[in-house]
């Protein structure tokens, strides 16, 4: 039996002034990491909805990512100072819930920041793998 | 049910190469709603775009997924190609297969598949995508200078050949910047204040320009357009409007030891002064924390000899509020400080100096008259060590040097070397350098007649050690092309300095919630395309608060940066970013939630009118969002515990949307 490589799924936010840039000069470096980090662009970190982080591991992510500005150099001020509180509130919870810490994370990448970025997912993917497959909060009814 | 079109862009071979292009684009053709898709090599290009225009119109179509490199670099010319063929802007989404797929993974299967993810995610979202349309706002027909520099005198002259107004903040008392301390300017060794001060003049003299001088921004609120700036004009205790700039007051002011920081300290001036001959504007002003009239209420010298009657001793910090359209910021630059190369023995010898202040030694106008003296015996120096590099490009000594090359120190060393060589033949003249770098225009040429017409000694290795001894300086170094030690007493040693942003940049970035590097040098737009402009609407970057740069790209820039400012307030009205936040009144609970961390305050509270079922008449307490204000950050969206709370453009729906494709 031939068994396949497991590859994880990690979505990542990334905000769009900092931490989408650092992707793309990650990308203008020919930085590379796992291509099974999918990212999705949000104004800013504190768009983040904690919904939304549920909202992935419930339809099977192993991973979520969320990377924003450096604190004091939002964009808009202040935004990450607010992620940076509810990311800290909904990780204990997560943990709490069974989903281990090392599936979440919060990173701070500037926009001049590409070697951070593909260095960043390279680690979050690494540790991802080693935990395995979400089970603990993916909802099969979404699954066909 | 939306007709969505799928465009997918090879961008020659930078996607195609690793990714499948025919692949994604037949695999989005499957996804709800997408009525057509297609692949060709440039989708930016003017085929490309046709080929959009065309199928809009063919297709009927009401979305457009563009699976193409970033939206940070063709999203907006992409919605102007939407536009173009009669839709709505903002029903376009773009899939980034470039940057983050194609250009950082390696083989093409899961290249391919991330592609087709990340395009099944910009279908999802493009399918709740709802047409939305700009704000304006109008634009006041003023801008605002920060710095006086020549970037910042040279930026305010353009915008106001223009014919509009310009202020400029200057915060110490005369504009003329670090342009005004320099003796001579590379490659032309014409004299700094030559060039310099006609300009200043011209400043002064402009009806179009005011300067505020010896002032400080101090708060800045509005957006692009519309800034509402306040000035804290700081109290000079001197009526600038009446002091005739005579200089009596200066001569006749008892307290003469306080350091001149216009020399770099290395001579003295009096408690009230006028930095320079050259002055702008040529007003007197007292230094509160040396004048014993401020600090204990005795003398009042310079008010009884002041004929005009300016001395006044009561003045205030004065607050001043305008309004400006458009921000440019010329801040400039600082050499580091040499306290942490105790190598060089900076703080032990006042005959180890800086370049700066080797520029004021040589300066006609400086400590010396211009006479090429060491500090500390006011001997003439006969051997001279220049060393280059300190604490630039220094990647290993992050935590007191810089990481970057300062860029224009190969350059005034070889001006000083040569200078030197030039009036004082007798001199021996060593350079230690890591490489010379010298692009640009008859750059290097000048660095060749150093070497070979004036005989300066260069020599590649770095300077290990400086100890000063008796009355030489002696220097241990290396010769890294003949591989020796070098023990060299010299009489005076040159550091050239790294350069950093001024201080003043960091607090004033926050003020302008404009981005900034690790370095504090202040974020252009784009690298290359954008140059001049920050990423905050409305701001501009001119001079060395963007990186190191020598003067003659510090003008080209100011003049670049002030046709993007005249472009801006050439128009009447502005249209605004339309994904701003909104709130659904019938959902909407009024609990302030949003309002407290609205960054912008943008947000208020109004009392509305809502027709019961029972059909009486309620007046409820609920958001409103100014859409001129809101930048859209999505803060409030979060916070609001009803849900009523939504941003345009970005969804909760939306996000949720691409977060259910992606993990399908």
């Amino acid at each position: 039996m031939q068994v396949k490589e497991y590859k994880p799924l990690i979505v990542a936010f990334c905000c769009n002034w900092c931490s989408y840039a650092g992707a793309d000069l990650a990308g203008n470096n020919r930085l590379s990491y796992p291509a099974d980090v999918k990212i999705i662009r949000v104004p800013c970190s504190c768009r983040v909805n904690p919904m939304f982080v549920l909202r992935a591991f419930q339809r099977g992510a192993d991973g979520v990512i969320i990377c924003g500005c450096h604190p004091g150099d939002c964009h808009y001020t202040s935004g990450n100072y607010y992620t940076r509180r509810r990311m800290a509130l909904l990780f204990s919870m997560l943990d709490y819930l069974g989903i281990e810490r090392d599936r979440t994370r919060l990173e701070w990448v500037s926009a001049a920041e590409g070697a951070k970025f593909a260095a960043t997912m390279n680690d979050f993917v690494e540790k991802v793998t080693a935990l395995g497959e979400n089970k603990r909060l993916e909802d099969l009814r979404c699954k066909k | 049910m939306q007709r969505i079109g799928v465009f997918v862009c090879w961008c020659g071979s930078n996607i195609a190469a690793t990714v499948d292009v025919k692949a994604v684009a037949e695999a989005l053709k499957s996804e709800p709603g997408v009525v057509y898709s297609a692949d060709y090599q440039y989708m930016c290009s003017q085929a490309g775009q046709d080929l959009i225009k065309e199928a809009v119109k063919e297709h009927n179509l009401t979305g457009i997924v563009v699976c193409s490199c970033s939206p940070r670099m063709h999203e907006a010319t992409f919605r102007k190609t939407a536009a173009a063929a009669g839709l709505n802007p903002y029903m376009v989404e773009i899939a980034n297969i470039r940057e983050q797929c194609s250009w950082v993974h390696k083989d093409i299967p899961s290249g391919t598949e991330k592609a087709i993810i990340l395009g099944k995610a910009a279908v999802a979202k493009v399918n709740l995508n709802t047409p939305l349309t700009p704000g304006e706002s109008p634009v006041t027909k003023r801008a605002l200078v920060i710095g006086g520099g020549i970037a910042g005198i040279q930026t305010a002259l353009d915008i106001a050949d223009a014919g509009f107004p310009v202020d400029i903040v200057e915060k110490n008392p005369t504009i003329g910047g670090k342009m005004a301390q320099l003796d001579k300017t590379f490659p032309t060794l014409d004299c700094a204040a030559c060039i310099l001060t006609p300009k200043m003049v011209d400043v002064a003299q402009n009806d179009k320009i005011r300067i505020f001088s010896y002032s400080e921004v101090s708060e800045i609120k509005g957006f692009v357009g519309n800034f509402d700036v306040t000035i804290r004009k700081k109290a000079r205790y001197v009526k600038e409007d009446v002091c005739t700039g005579c200089g009596l007051c200066v001569e006749k002011c008892p307290q003469k030891k306080i350091p001149n920081e216009f020399n770099l300290g290395m001579d003295n001036r009096s408690a009230i002064y006028i930095p320079f001959a050259q002055a702008v504007p040529k007003v007197a002003t007292i230094d509160a924390e040396a004048c014993t009239m401020l600090k204990k209420g005795k003398c009042g010298l310079c008010s009884k000899v002041c004929t005009a009657g300016a001395i006044d001793y009561k003045q205030q910090d004065e607050l001043i509020s305008e309004k400006y359209g458009a921000i440019v910021v010329a801040t400039g630059f600082n050499p580091i400080s040499m306290e942490k190369f105790d190598e060089y023995a900076y703080s032990q010898s006042k005959d180890v100096i800086t370049s700066l202040e080797f520029e004021r030694l040589t300066n006609a106008a400086g400590p010396t008259a211009g006479k090429l003296l060491r500090p500390s015996d006011l001997k003439h120096p006969h051997t001279i060590v220049f060393v280059q590099c300190v604490g630039s490009r220094c990647a290993s000594c992050a935590e007191k040097g810089k990481e970057y090359c300062s860029k224009i120190c190969c350059m005034y060393t070889a001006k000083h070397a040569m200078l030197t060589r030039d009036k004082y033949p007798d001199t021996d003249v060593y350079v230690f350098y890591i490489d010379v770098r010298t692009p640009g225009k008859n750059f290097d040429e000048f660095y060749r007649r150093a070497v070979e017409e004036y005989g300066v000694h260069y020599i590649k290795g770095m300077v290990g050690k400086v100890t000063p001894e008796g009355d030489k300086l002696k220097v241990r170094a290396s010769d890294l092309l003949n591989n020796k030690q070098l023990n060299i007493d010299a009489d005076l040693v040159v550091l050239a300095a790294a350069i950093e942003p001024d201080k003043s940049a960091r607090p004033l970035a926050t003020m302008l919630t404009a981005s900034m590097d690790t370095n504090d040098f202040f974020t252009e737009a784009h690298p290359k395309l954008r140059p001049v402009e920050s990423p905050t609407a409305g701001v501009f970057l001119s001079g060395a608060c963007q990186g190191p740069k020598d003067i003659p790209e510090t003008v080209s820039q100011a003049g670049a940066a002030a046709s993007k400012v005249i472009g801006l307030l050439a128009k009447d009205k502005l249209t605004g970013n339309p994904c701003v936040a909104s709130s659904d009144e019938l959902m909407c609970n009024g609990c302030s939630s949003c309002e407290r961390v609205c960054p912008y305050g943008a947000i208020s509270y109004i009392d509305k009118e809502f027709r019961m079922p029972d059909r009486t008449v309620a007046i409820r307490r609920v958001a409103s969002v100014n859409p001129a204000v809101c930048q859209g950050c999505g803060a409030c969206t979060v916070a609001c515990p009803s849900g009523a709370m939504d941003l345009r453009g970005f969804a909760s729906g939306q996000i949720m949307a691409e977060v259910d494709a992606i993990c399908k």
